[in-house]
């Protein structure tokens, strides 16, 4: 067959929302790139939820953003509805959460590849990846990457592969017994890649993931329902947009229940279940259970929430938040009239579950190349993970790690004390993962560094460096830095004595009175008191923006768990800047017990700090390590 | 690379001559200093010249402890290569303890095992084909805590623990989803009720504490645990010992399957004795276990009493015991002098030429008193001492509890300033983590398992 062929730097497989920031980082950073796609209508396409942020992906959102990613900047243009989640609670957990609407999203994503110089879009299934060997022996092949060939036979040469599938790799949809092979949405699946990805030694596994019914507006009745606002002053994603770009109309959402009805009916029928009919092979995730887990995992609770939220600004279709299921339409359509408000509703969507190949991320240096094959590198669902966010946050890890690759510099590797990007790629990498993976603020272990109103301090510099992000951003945030340091140094020395016009002060704040003299620091850190609110008696104050004000507050407030958490850092990072050299036979260590040379001789961690996260080796196997590392350098 | 500073025991642990307790780290002059004082209250260890000997006494606040001998040697001519302080005191166990945990206190963190020989090594110190060597020093000391850990919990204490992880790990999780999944947990009116329950576990372990320091935590005492092949006469050594029936004696081979254990004082030597099974080729299952788990006893004790059958000739299981026992300090006691005698004294010695060998009839209670003397000699001779390892285990849990307990009395605090509730969890994962370490269990996924089954949360 005679097809084309073309040459390009890079090739991403997949346009989600993995893929599109893998290849405006690689386009951005000057590498020819090609971005496939099933179907150009469904890039940036959210074929689940409609929301972009929330507890801990939020954080996700502002750290991509930080380092010069789309995302951020996409849904402030298209959100309908925002809000600050755990305001009441600690800095480390504020996160934001938005409605998006969907068909807006996907529109303004798309304009921006479309935009983006270096980058071509093109509408094709990649069905194989071209390598070469670059070693052979009894116990390890390896390759490098040389391209892709597209389902019509066209050859892309390139010298970096970003794999980001999402769920289409052999997908398959399940609504109770009607089975489709498709991708979401009913989209076109991708049933060839796999087997070319098993050729190359890939090991594959398959995870189930599941969305709720989309209902028509019309057909329910929203005045049995509570109406959920959005903030009244809503933060943006993005550092770099204009907060009074996002002070729009916001649209509601709706609360109402499940009941003991509605129990009943998903008891009734289990047995028309997908998943509890043993049909379905995936694994699925535990945080969120399809309505039929929760009745069954939870039998004891009498209701379940329900979120009703709109889809976008112009359909009528709205998302049954806390409803997603598998069972069939007659049944899904009897289950969700059982709720409050749903009495008459009509269905646009049913609910269905979705199975689909990902591979085991251990596969993956922390890099997100592939060890095995140098050039192929991978994001998003593919690599186990599941949400918009996560796979964002892989997909500019990747494209940025691909462009370093190309260009021969050095690769980056956020650890887990710099940002919560570092936590996700590290726990894919390093842990055995049974389930797709989702962020949560209980694994970030420094989460009072790593608060999403500090991702521009930790992470533009590392954006600036590989020229993601301009040097106007990266200006403004050395300024940033270089303000607060220097507020907090005169509020730690500006000392007000224990005279009367404090003491009255004070009082009027039901503040308790200074014995001594205190410094304006020592002042701000008292729980009913903030830098604002001592502004009175410290009239030679500078007039500082108030992001800055914001770190002064949290920086003062928190200083003594802050400071603890550094200290931890500080010890974390010892080991983790501890490299092992590529090529370390661990099989060579006697001393090492046995379990815990295979498991370091399968994981081939790149430094020891991630050696000492692998489960099954001990501190007494790093100490081995240790030594061994030492007297062979 | 800056390390923080270690402490451990690094003599043997007997109540004989002198123990010496090493220091080594960038705060070791400094530590020392803040508990150490000379006669000459002029005299401050910060400003001594290096290698030099300074006499004086330990003090914990204002309590005196010892008389010591203190060696200041600074960085780079010392063992670790790091500013280093030997103490030497009076060699009794309380002693050392006491000033061990004055300098826990005082900032030192405990040793790990080998520690002392892996700075040294990282540091330069050891020649580096000695690495092997190295290597095999901090992997059998490691294999040897990890196995000494559990085993020397009394019945109960890992129960306790194992319940006070449990009952914290539920309110992380509890605070976490709420924190994941703030639209379906809320935390109204939780900090109450979790104040309650945090007072409640800190007694927990303050009691659990106390009763570390008197001992009532862990088995303390000489490992001594008898071997032989079965029927040799070891369960009736125990109950002469114990001095009630609490191994099932018949004559029947291979009556006690698995492993009985006894504390005993004997003259004011605490013993924990450990009756095995007997040692032989087997094919029962049951009895298999109770083999490799005396030969893994064995091979932690500070004292083997091989019963011989001195009434039927040595044969291939005694072989085995012989083989398991060699560099161990042994007392044999050549047991049935009520019978006919087959085997001798020098058969004995010449395989095992520094043992202590001792006739007895467990029947007619003879050389009983004989044998309690010679345990007496040993121990207070210095020949026999507590395992150092396991003396450090002990160490290590009251350390783990008195951390647990610290993160609780931070829990406290921030519930007390009325700091936010993501701030309590960072504290109880400590506690958590800590606990963790006496049971010899990584945090790992258990919290995440843990949110999952007890929260029904998502979209």
């Amino acid at each position: 067959m005679s097809g084309i062929r073309e040459q390009v730097d890079v090739c991403v497989v997949g346009a989600g929302h993995a893929g599109c920031e893998a290849a405006l980082a690689c386009a951005r950073m000057g590498l020819e790139t090609v971005i496939f796609t099933v179907s150009v209508d469904s890039i940036a396409l959210m074929p689940c939820n409609p929301n972009i942020g929330g507890s801990s992906k939020g954080h996700l959102v502002r750290e991509l953003d930080a380092l010069g990613g789309e995302m951020g900047k996409v849904i402030d243009q298209t959100f309908i509805q925002s809000k600050m989640l755990n305001v009441s609670k600690g800095p480390a957990v504020h996160s934001l959460r938005a409605q998006a609407d969907k068909a807006e999203y996907s529109r303004a994503m798309r304009k921006v590849l479309e935009n983006q110089a270096h980058l071509t879009i093109k509408q094709a299934e990649v069905v194989e990846l071209l390598s070469v060997h670059t070693e052979a022996s009894d116990t390890i092949t390896s390759y490098r990457i040389t391209g892709v060939k597209t389902y019509t036979g066209a050859i892309y040469e390139s010298k970096a592969v970003i794999l980001c599938t999402g769920t289409y790799l052999k997908a398959r949809c399940l609504c109770g017994e009607a089975i489709t092979h498709t991708g979401p949405n009913g989209l076109q699946a991708a049933n060839e890649l796999t087997d070319s990805l098993k050729a190359l030694g890939i090991e594959m596994c398959r995870f189930k993931t599941g969305t709720p019914a989309r209902m028509d507006k019309r057909s329910i009745d929203f005045s049995k329902m509570e109406e959920q606002f959005g903030d009244e002053r809503v933060i943006p994603f993005s550092f770099s947009t204009d907060e009074e770009s996002v002070q729009i109309d916001q649209v509601s959402c709706w609360l109402t229940y499940t009941n003991e009805k509605t129990h009943d009916i998903i008891r009734a029928n289990l047995d028309r279940s997908p998943i509890y009919a043993g049909v379905i092979e995936g694994t699925g995730p535990r945080y969120c259970p399809s309505i039929e887990d929760k009745v069954v995992k939870f039998a004891d609770k009498e209701r379940h929430q329900v979120f009703i939220e709109p889809e976008g600004r112009h359909t009528n279709e709205m998302y049954v938040g806390g409803m997603s299921s598998s069972l069939p339409e007659d049944v899904q359509l009897a289950m969700y009239r059982t709720v409050p408000g749903l009495e008459h509703c009509k269905i646009v969507k049913n609910a269905y579950a979705i199975e689909y190949d990902c591979i085991k991320p251990d596969q993956l240096y922390p890099t997100l190349e592939f060890k095995r094959i140098s050039g192929l590198f991978s994001a998003g669902q593919f690599n186990g993970s599941s949400g918009y966010e996560e796979a964002a946050a892989q997909g500019l890890i990747a494209g940025i790690n691909a462009g370093c690759y190309i260009k021969g510099c050095e690769q980056i590797v956020l650890d887990r004390s710099q940002a919560y990007i570092g936590v996700l790629i590290d726990d894919l990498v390093t842990k055995e993962n049974f389930e797709p993976y989702r962020m949560m603020t209980s694994r970030a272990e420094y989460r009072l560094l790593l608060r999403q109103d500090n991702a521009d301090l930790r992470l533009r510099r590392i954006g600036y460096q590989v020229g993601l992000v301009t040097e106007e951003q990266y200006q403004y945030v050395c300024e940033k830095e270089q303000l607060i340091a220097k507020e907090m140094d005169r509020l730690r020395q500006v000392k007000v004595g224990a005279n009367k016009e404090i003491q009255m002060f004070l009082n009027q704040k039901n503040s308790s009175s200074l014995k001594t003299a205190a410094s304006l620091a020592e002042l701000i850190s008292r729980p009913e008191l903030s830098y604002e609110r001592i502004a009175e008696i410290d009239t030679d104050r500078p007039c500082l923006p108030k992001d800055v004000i914001e770190q002064i507050n949290i920086n003062l407030k928190y200083d003594g768990y802050i400071k603890r958490q550094l200290k931890q850092v500080e010890q974390f990072q010892k080991i983790e800047n501890k490299k092992i050299a590529p090529g370390l036979d661990y099989n060579e260590i006697k001393n090492l017990r046995l379990e815990a040379r295979q498991k370091l001789q399968k994981f081939k961690p790149v430094s020891v700090g991630q050696a000492s996260r692998i489960s099954g080796v001990t501190p007494a196997d790093i100490s081995v390590l240790l030594v061994y590392m030492e007297s062979h350098k | 690379m800056k390390t923080d500073t270690i402490a451990a025991i690094a003599t043997a642990v007997s109540t004989s001559g002198i123990g010496i307790i090493r220091i080594s780290g960038e705060d070791a002059i400094r530590t020392a200093s803040r508990v150490y004082r000379a006669k000459n209250p002029q005299k401050n260890l910060m400003a001594v010249k290096s290698h030099t000997l300074h006499y004086g006494f330990i003090y914990d606040g204002d309590e005196l402890i010892d008389e010591v001998m203190v060696a200041v040697m600074r960085s780079p001519n010392t063992y670790t290569k790091e500013d280093t302080v030997e103490i030497d005191c009076h060699g009794g166990i309380l002693v050392m303890n006491q000033i061990l945990n004055v300098l826990l206190k005082n900032g030192c963190r405990l040793a790990e095992p080998g520690e002392f020989t892996k700075r040294a090594f990282l540091n330069g110190r050891i020649d580096l084909s000695k690495a092997e060597a190295v290597m095999d020093i901090i992997h059998s000391k490691n294999e040897f805590a990890l196995k000494a850990s559990m085993k020397q919990l009394r019945g109960g204490v890992s129960d306790k623990v194992r319940s006070l992880r449990d009952r914290i790990l539920s309110e992380i999780a509890y605070i976490e989803a709420a924190l994941d999944d703030p639209e379906h947990i809320s935390l109204e009116d939780y900090p109450a009720s979790l104040e309650e329950k945090i007072f409640q576990m800190k007694n927990e372990l303050k009691q659990m504490l106390d009763n570390a320091d008197q001992g009532k935590l862990l088995k303390e005492g000489l490992q001594t645990v008898i071997v032989g092949k079965p029927n040799a006469g070891k369960s009736s050594l125990l109950n002469v010992l114990v001095g009630e029936d609490r191994a099932i004696v018949t004559s029947v081979a291979g009556t006690t399957r698995d492993v009985l254990e006894e504390s005993i004082k004997l003259h004011g030597i605490g013993l924990n004795i450990i009756d095995t099974a007997g040692i032989r080729e087997t094919e029962d299952e049951v009895e298999k276990i109770g083999v490799d788990k005396a030969r893994s006893y064995a091979e932690m004790a500070d004292l083997i009493l091989y019963v011989v059958d001195s009434s039927r000739p040595l044969d291939e299981d005694d072989a085995s015991v012989l083989e398991i026992i060699t560099d161990k300090k042994v007392i044999v006691l050549l047991n049935k002098t009520d019978l006919a005698q087959v085997v001798s004294e020098e058969e004995i010695q010449q395989r095992l030429p520094a043992a202590s060998i001792i006739r007895t009839s467990m029947k007619d209670n003879t050389g009983i008193d004989l044998f309690e003397d010679t345990i007496k000699t040993m121990f207070f001779g210095g020949e026999i001492a507590i395992n150092d390892e396991l003396y450090i285990t002990n160490q290590r849990h009251k350390e783990a509890l008195a951390e647990a307990y610290e993160s609780m009395e931070m829990v406290l605090q921030s519930l007390a300033q009325k700091l936010p509730e993501d701030f309590y969890s960072i504290d109880l994962m400590s506690a958590y983590a800590s606990l963790g370490r006496i049971l010899g269990e990584e945090v790992g996924e258990a919290l995440v398992n843990e949110i999952f089954s007890k929260f029904c949360m998502g979209k």
